[in-house]
């Protein structure tokens, strides 16, 4: 089926989305000339034992899309197309996080440096890195060796050294990569793909080393100064080596490859395409997250540079106690409201790790689930924080004042106050009961500072938005604006020391109705609601803070409304502060609850 | 109609059971198709790479890297043993020279002219997979391994730890809602596989794994002990490479949990009988559960499951995995299609279900767990 479609006449899109557990499809139809969302159907995924082909799980996900649109899509096994009255689709793509995603190793000569970039590269094209090999990484040779025989990854990224600089690094890392004559992890007949993407003076001598043990694939130097960063080549050979190799030998998928218009994209890469056209096309900085059973993604576009990083066991299901492990059950269980034994707290995660699909039936569960997606998602962030940095290595002019704070290492471009949008994704969030659970659980773990507009995925369907817009651009724009974007709000939360006299910042918000006018004091959370829409605003910060436009300074804006409202946070920010006494933070944490209607009352 | 498979665990009495003893390289099989194997039949092996060492030749012998591979007195692939000279520098007219020794017993990997390293890699380690069940071998998977087909009783548990072991089975609880204690254990276990109730405490796992009993089943577990035993906390379920010399495997969850009626009877039916039992666990795409195979060719109806056993019915049996009915066993009376609206304020697919003390409750679909036996 691939490629055969025309532009001008797509009436009907179906759209797949095979997750780890979940495959989901979505069915897009032409309404009164605008494309939009009409339904939506689920399947479990069945790349495992006993069924072993990813196309059971799409067939059926798109039996129930049959059922509840009441069009006939399937001919037996076969998609029909073109469309007609009430059958048939025009076009259909996929995604894919199946079988654990794309899982790459990489490597560079510095590991700040071009192991960096590597790791950039490969994060982009929605893969997850296991490993960062590095001339400078502390480990030696054999450890090396042992490391990537352990691993098995799908595929390397291989760079380092800049284009006319020294090739002995390099070189001897390919000798690491020959010693180790690396296996796949899925198929054992055929060789692993390595690209090389470093310094192009050593591509002849890497070929002789790695031909014949791998499959060597030689692009552009991901780094060919010091001062420059060059990912997309390296990306893009990602993407194709990702349908030809890896896909390939997953269960089903050559069938599914062949019923899809275009090709399968991982499920992370589409979803960065979408976090980038908006970004690009309101000229503003965006936060995306997709928190899903096993890993959270974190995506940003700050200064017209995207960043994203993967948390590989930062989930909701499978990796749900390596949360609780790496969080620790302090900073967990200060987001429950409730007094629980610890004992009793970590056999009930343990038990959604075994149990990976079941959902909180009780309120005692969902408030659990919901405290650590607040932690997955604080420690995702803080990971992508530290990776998402300016090009380390490069000289840089400094003047007096910076050479007091010199580091090594790059700085953040994740800057809090300039964050003009935060959009969350995933299970989580999507599918939280109430759309204010999903604001609260955003703003408690990334902290906003300022004025930040809040917004969720409404139905986990951005991977298929993602890869729609690499073809039809005008039909994932209108979707996304329509169907996909759920405005939440907006959360204003000033900045600094907290002052003496507890006053965080007044507010005055302009209904056309009414004007909505107060104080918020330190500690204090207020939802005040307002549909989706512009207000004409005045806020004055407290003594010594800031709102976004300087200390002190104060903001005459236009907020935002949304399903849920605005949110005034008094909270304090750096540091956010949650009291430390068990009774005072129950009392607190039940307070920002009910002024935020987050849960249902007198249920507990 | 849409399908709705749930997740289920087997626990069958008498069940065809095929396993894929493969190698993690290419290597040798051993048996034919046909053949009858036992449990410590070894029926595939190979050698893996040895472990390598790196050598800077160019920087011992103090020469230039282009030069390395002129002054090696060995080539790649040659064997080499430990004092053997395996490089020798030119030096001044046939004078001064500098000689190498190798450190190791092996073969030469690799020779760089570019970084004037070596790579020495150590003999081959051996690798040999055994039959794991007694059976016949079913077909052979040419370089990798085999199939072997067993007949038997197969219990899968929900998580477990320490790879495969095998023993006697014992029980040495009276009743399946009984906490294993270290009063239960004694000598008499070593080397076998002893079956408890609905809890095992720490100290009682710390007195098997003293004593040397091959393997634990239990009900339920506290993840913190599960900490203690693995020195750190179980980040995902992935395990089995953990070497203990004992495996667990826990049949219900994290907590106090009777194990299930039907998985205690028939560990009490095979009291006495050689089994194996593997605490692997992988619960990520392509999962893997713990399993206890008790190889026998008793004259009972043989089980097998289809595809179909997983889809859920008006009228299948099934367990609630998920409080606050976790571990309850009932029959599904009615599945309505409509979402429902839980406590949680949840909109989920439901099932109601009857329990066996006659209460009916409403569940949502994904917190049901078939029970998979006939």
């Amino acid at each position: 089926m691939t490629g055969s479609f025309k532009l001008d006449k797509i009436n009907k899109i179906l759209a797949t989305d095979c997750g780890s557990t979940t495959t989901k499809a979505i069915l897009i139809q032409k309404v009164d000339g605008v494309y939009r969302l009409t339904h939506r159907g689920e399947a479990p995924t069945t790349v495992e034992a006993p069924f072993e082909d990813v196309t059971k799980g799409v067939l059926n996900s798109i039996i129930e899309l049959e059922e509840l649109s009441g069009i006939k899509i399937l001919d037996g096994e076969k998609i029909m197309s073109p469309s007609e009255e009430n059958k048939g689709i025009d076009i259909f793509i996929s995604t894919s996080s199946a079988g654990g995603g794309l899982q790459m190793m990489v490597g560079g000569v510095v590991k700040g440096m071009s192991g960096e970039s590597a790791q950039r590269a490969a994060l982009g094209a929605g893969a997850i890195v296991m490993d960062v090999l590095a001339s400078n990484d502390g480990r030696l040779y054999h450890e090396k060796v042992k490391r990537i025989r352990q691993l098995r990854p799908d595929m390397i990224l291989l760079s380092g050294g800049i284009n006319g600089g020294t090739v002995n690094h390099v070189v001897e890392l390919s000798e690491v990569l020959q010693a180790a004559n690396p296996k796949p992890r899925l198929g054992i007949n055929y060789k692993l793909p390595v690209i090389f993407a470093g310094n192009e003076d050593a591509t002849e001598m890497i070929k002789k080393r790695l031909e014949n043990t791998t499959d060597l694939i030689c692009v552009e130097n991901i780094r060919p100064t010091l001062e420059e960063e060059n990912l997309k080549p390296s990306r893009d050979k990602i993407h194709d080596l990702f349908m030809e190799h890896v896909m390939a030998q997953a269960p089903g998928y050559k069938k599914l490859m062949s019923w899809t218009n275009v090709p399968i994209m991982p499920t992370p890469g589409a979803v960065g395409e979408i976090i980038q056209k908006i970004a690009e096309q309101d000229n503003i900085s965006v936060v995306g997250v997709d928190i899903g059973g096993a890993t959270t993604d974190v995506f940003s576009v700050f200064k017209q540079k995207f960043n994203r990083t993967v948390s590989a066991n930062l989930g909701m299901s499978y990796s749900i106690c390596n949360v609780l492990a790496e969080a620790g059950i302090e900073n967990v269980s200060r987001w429950v409201p409730f007094d629980l034994d610890q004992k009793d707290l970590t056999n009930r995660i343990a038990n959604k790790m075994i149990r990976p699909t079941t959902i909180p039936q009780t309120l005692i569960a969902l408030k659990i689930e919901q405290a650590i997606a607040r932690e997955a998602l604080r420690l995702s962030f803080k990971q992508h924080k530290e990776f998402a940095v300016d090009l380390k290595g490069v000289q840089q002019e400094r003047t007096i004042s910076d050479a007091f704070e010199q580091s090594n290492s790059g700085n953040t471009l994740v800057n809090m106050l300039e964050l003009d949008l935060l959009v969350g994704s995933g299970g989580v969030l999507s599918h939280a009961p109430r759309r204010a659970q999903s604001a609260r659980m955003l703003i408690d773990a990334f902290i906003p500072e300022g004025i930040t507009q809040l917004a969720v995925d409404s139905i986990f369907m951005m991977p298929q938005l993602g890869v729609l817009s690499t073809v039809h651009t005008q039909a994932a724009v209108e979707v996304f604006e329509k169907d996909c974007l759920i405005y939440l709000g907006t959360c204003i939360a000033p900045t600094g020391e907290l002052p003496k006299d507890s006053l965080m910042f007044k507010y005055e918000i302009n209904f056309n109705s009414e004007i909505i006018k107060g104080e918020i004091k330190s500690g204090e959370l207020k939802l005040i609601s307002a549909p989706d829409g512009f207000y004409n605003s005045k806020l004055i910060p407290g003594k010594n803070l800031d709102i976004g436009a300087g200390i002190n300074e104060p903001i005459n804006t236009k907020l935002r409304g949304g399903v849920v409202g605005i949110f005034l946070d008094g909270r304090g920010r750096n540091p956010f502060i949650i009291p430390e006494n068990n009774e005072d933070r129950v009392k607190s944490l039940n307070n920002w609850s009910y002024a935020s209607n987050e849960y249902p009352e007198g249920k507990m | 109609m849409a399908r709705s498979y749930t997740p289920g665990l087997k626990v069958l009495a008498n069940t065809k059971v095929e396993k894929n003893r493969r190698l993690p390289l290419k290597g040798k099989v051993l048996v034919e198709v046909g053949e009858k194997v036992e449990i410590n039949t070894i029926v595939a092996s190979t050698k893996i790479p040895g472990n390598v060492q790196m050598l800077n030749v160019a920087k011992k012998l103090n020469i230039d890297s282009e030069i390395v591979k002129e002054s090696m007195l060995v080539k790649i692939d040659d064997s080499i043993t430990k004092g053997q000279l395996i490089a020798e520098s030119k030096g001044l007219f046939g004078l001064f020279k500098s000689q190498l020794k190798s450190p190791i017993d092996g073969t030469i990997a690799n020779i760089s002219d570019v970084t004037g390293q070596v790579i020495l890699s150590e003999p081959p380690i051996p690798i040999e997979v055994n039959a794991y069940s007694s059976g016949k071998i079913k077909s052979i998977i040419p370089e990798e391994g085999v199939v072997v087909a067993s007949q038997g009783a197969l219990i899968q548990g929900i998580l477990g730890i320490g790879g495969e072991n095998q023993g006697i089975l014992e029980i040495v609880v009276n009743s399946r809602d009984e906490i294993l204690t270290e009063n239960h254990i004694n000598e008499s276990h070593e080397n076998k596989i002893i079956i408890g109730g609905s809890f095992l405490n720490f100290e009682a796992f710390e007195k098997a794994k003293k004593i040397g009993v091959a393997g634990i089943v239990v009900g339920g577990f506290n993840y913190n002990s599960l900490s203690k035993i693995l020195g750190y906390n179980l980040g995902v379920a992935i395990t089995g490479s953990e070497e203990l010399g004992i495996s667990l495997m826990i049949t219900e969850g994290f907590g106090e949990i009777s194990m299930a009626e039907r998985t205690f009877k028939i560990f009490k039916q095979f009291d006495g009988r050689m089994a194996v039992i593997n605490g692997s666990t992988q619960i990520r795409a392509g999962v893997i559960r713990p399993e206890v195979i008790i190889p026998h060719e008793d004259d009972e109806k043989v089980e097998l499951l289809t595809e179909s056993d997983l889809i859920i019915s008006e009228g299948s049996k099934v367990r609630v995995i998920r409080d606050p009915y976790f571990g309850m066993v009932g029959t599904v009376i009615e599945l309505p299609s409509p979402l429902t609206e839980l406590e949680s304020e949840t909109e989920v697919r439901i099932a109601k279900v009857k329990f066996n003390n006659n209460q009916i409750e409403i569940i949502p679909r994904a917190n049901l767990e078939m029970i998979l036996s006939k």
